[in-house]
């Protein structure tokens, strides 16, 4: 196992890491700041990347393709906002988890009935295909690099907006005092709708980003959504800079592990059985580094409240 | 559009049937929903077309949409064995769920013909004489792209699969006829989209050929990110990675990969030819692996109700046995456990005009059957 091998394993783990937090930042500004727990997050990402292949395959144009998925993710989550979620802030969590459970049905057989059953065609734009050299040898492919750039791009800009802000203040108002700023005069309506259409935002920009890598189907959030929820669980629900650690410690440990812990069971075990052992340990772990944060910190590793 | 289509002619051949004694009611259990229902449409819309093409009456079709859950399968089988009586059941996509369904269905009398799942357990010691399999057990056409690597003179061959029972079949069944060194074996996860980690260690492995069976949105993950990853070393796998309803989406990525399967559009027989035509017309799309098999399942249910009465079980059975019908495939036979015994081709990806498809390129298995047909007795 050579050190080229390890860093660009380490690579491959951040640029997984960080198209988790754009998922996981959305989940868990809407937590913290409505209280709400959305199921449907992973439509959103859904939709982004079916508006970025729609639009891509119309104009010929991934970046028009890019600028649509947020547009159209920021629109459908305002949407859903003012329409249903709107009217269950108030209300159990389970009641929630129903409704938002109802709208990931709604918009798989929506999309289904829009765009057909088979899974739409979305590749990286001319500019970022192909691999590049990196110093030391590594073969990496620019479009990863490009989403690591993008992604880390955008956790800075995430942060400013929330430190640095108007809307920043009112947000993590609304965080810890909902009635109260309401008596202060902010229209609590209109930002909690601004702060839904944030979140869905960045699950559709994420959405388009990795739809030009992986498959662009029906049922494509769902799987993120979990994954995510694990993030914000080992951050701290509502904490976004928790969100970004543990996104990236999630997305290093799932892709370390995946890497090196057939080849640690290799050591003790033969080699078939080492392999058979080492994925079905490798694709728990990520779930272990839950349990483990939660044992030692049950409010996550930046959650305020326990 | 074509779904109500179908609606209507099965509540034309439910009116119009009534009366005529050798009505054979068909249930048709497929995934019509969900992120597999690519592979339920393709073989609904086959199966309809053979109807359609024979112009018959005699066939009352009862479809409904098991999204692709084993639970929802078993309600939707007891259903139709129980309430709707149906004489042949039909459809399911995936493994797990002909698990679940096939041999409850078929000890009840009911024949169960496969169009495209095909575990080791109904073909080896679970095999039943009512149960019929149309498409291929699921080791064959692994077992052909191993015969292949062989042929090609691959030496070093990195091999990668889902971990779950199909992808350990898979790799089981490409080493039992690639008997070569191996440069790496890894069992992902299934439903894992990125595979960025495995891209990373195929290339640092030395190996001179990939084979991988990462079915639905896996392998169009998987070949995306292999084409950008500048690893150049050819790829192999079995068809389901490169068929008609994926290689859209998959796009230049899969140009000139090789691939295994027991149809390709392009084999020359006067079947094979009339189906892809008409195909293509009634649905405006070229016909998948998956729409070959409903075609060559409804023909041939349709040669056996030309030979018996479906009531006569023995003679039922008899007929379907023969399978005397002109399969979209050339040569087709059916082995001692009701399994195919096939020729499987290699393929290669090519464009043709604007859209990807395959092309013919050797045979790699003839006259194949399975590894466990010796195992059952019925």
């Amino acid at each position: 196992m050579s050190a080229v091998l390890i860093i660009e394993q380490v690579l491959n783990g951040l640029q997984f890491g960080v198209m988790l937090f754009l998922m996981a930042a959305g989940l868990t500004l809407v937590f913290g700041v409505m209280g709400l727990i959305n199921l449907a997050h992973g439509s959103l990402y859904m939709i982004g990347a079916f508006a970025c292949a729609a639009v891509a395959m119309a104009t010929g144009s991934f970046w028009l393709g890019l600028a649509a998925s947020i547009a159209a993710s920021a629109a459908a989550g305002a949407l859903i906002e003012v329409a249903v979620i709107r009217r269950l802030y108030d209300r159990d969590h389970l009641d929630q988890v129903l409704a938002t459970f109802a709208l990931i049905l709604v918009f798989s057989e929506g999309t289904r009935w829009v765009f057909g059953s088979f899974p739409l065609y979305l590749d990286p734009p001319e500019g970022l295909s192909g691999a590049v050299t990196l110093p030391g040898g590594i073969d990496y492919p620019l479009y990863r690099l490009a989403i690591i750039v993008a992604g880390l791009a955008v956790a800075a800009g995430l942060f400013w907006l929330i430190g640095g802000t108007r809307l920043g203040i009112r947000i993590r108002a609304g965080e810890s005092d909902r009635e109260m700023i309401a008596a202060l005069g902010v229209n609590i309506a209109a930002l909690y709708t601004v702060v839904f259409a944030l979140g869905a935002g960045l699950a559709g920009l994420a959405g388009a980003m990795v739809g030009a890598i992986q498959s662009v189907q029906v049922g494509m959030g769902e799987p993120v959504l979990i994954l995510a929820f694990v993030v914000i669980v080992i951050g701290g629900v509502g904490s976004v800079a928790g969100a970004l650690v543990g996104a990236l410690l999630v997305g290093l440990t799932d892709t370390l592990g995946r890497f090196l812990l057939p080849v640690a069971f290799g050591a003790i075990l033969p080699p078939s059985e080492a392999m058979g052992v080492g994925s079905a340990l490798a694709s728990m772990l990520i779930y272990l580094l839950m349990a483990v944060v939660l044992i030692f910190r049950p409010q996550g590793l930046f959650g305020a409240r326990a | 559009m074509t779904r109500r289509i179908a609606m209507v002619a099965a509540l034309a051949a439910l009116i119009g049937g009534g009366a005529v004694a050798d009505t054979v009611k068909v249930g048709m259990i497929t995934t019509l929903s969900g992120g597999g229902a690519g592979l339920g449409i393709d073989v609904r819309d086959g199966f309809l077309l053979a109807l359609k093409m024979a112009g018959t009456r005699d066939v009352e079709l009862v479809i409904e949409d098991d999204q692709q859950k084993p639970d929802i399968a078993v309600q939707l089988a007891d259903k139709m064995i129980q309430s709707d009586r149906v004489d042949v059941l039909t459809g399911i996509i995936w493994s797990n769920l002909a698990m679940a369904v096939v041999p409850g269905a078929v000890r009840q009398g009911v024949f169960y013909l496969s169009p495209n799942a095909g575990p080791s357990q109904l073909a080896g010691k679970g095999c039943h004489e009512n149960y019929f399999n149309v498409a291929w057990q699921n080791d064959n056409l692994h077992e052909a792209a191993g015969a292949y690597a062989m042929k090609a003179g691959y030496q070093n061959v990195f091999i990668m699969a889902p971990n779950y029972p199909a992808g350990k079949d898979a790799l089981t069944g490409f080493k039992r006829f690639y008997t070569g060194k191996l440069a790496g074996e890894l069992y992902t996860k299934l439903g894992q989209t990125d595979y960025a980690a495995e891209i990373a260690q195929i290339r640092a492995s030395g190996a001179d050929a990939v084979f991988f069976f990462l079915p639905g949105g896996m392998g169009i993950a998987f070949l995306k990110q292999y084409a950008q990853s500048g690893v150049g070393i050819p790829l192999i796998g079995p068809a389901f990675s490169f068929d008609q309803t994926i290689l859209a989406a998959v796009g230049d990525a899969a140009l000139g990969v090789r691939n295994t399967s027991q149809w390709s559009k392009d084999l020359e027989n006067d079947a094979n030819r009339a189906f892809v035509a008409a195909f293509l017309k009634e649905y405006g799309r070229l016909p998948s692996l998956y729409a070959s098999q409903g075609f060559d399942t409804a023909n041939l249910l349709l040669s056996a109700m030309a030979r018996a009465e479906v009531e006569d079980k023995a003679a039922f059975r008899d007929a379907l046995r023969k399978a005397d019908f002109a399969s979209v495939r050339g040569k087709f036979r059916f082995n001692t456990n009701h399994h195919p015994i096939q020729d499987i081709y290699v393929r290669e990806v090519v464009r043709e005009g604007d859209v990807l498809t395959n092309h013919v390129v050797t045979v790699a298995l003839e006259d194949h059957g399975d590894a466990y047909a010796a195992e059952c007795r019925m």
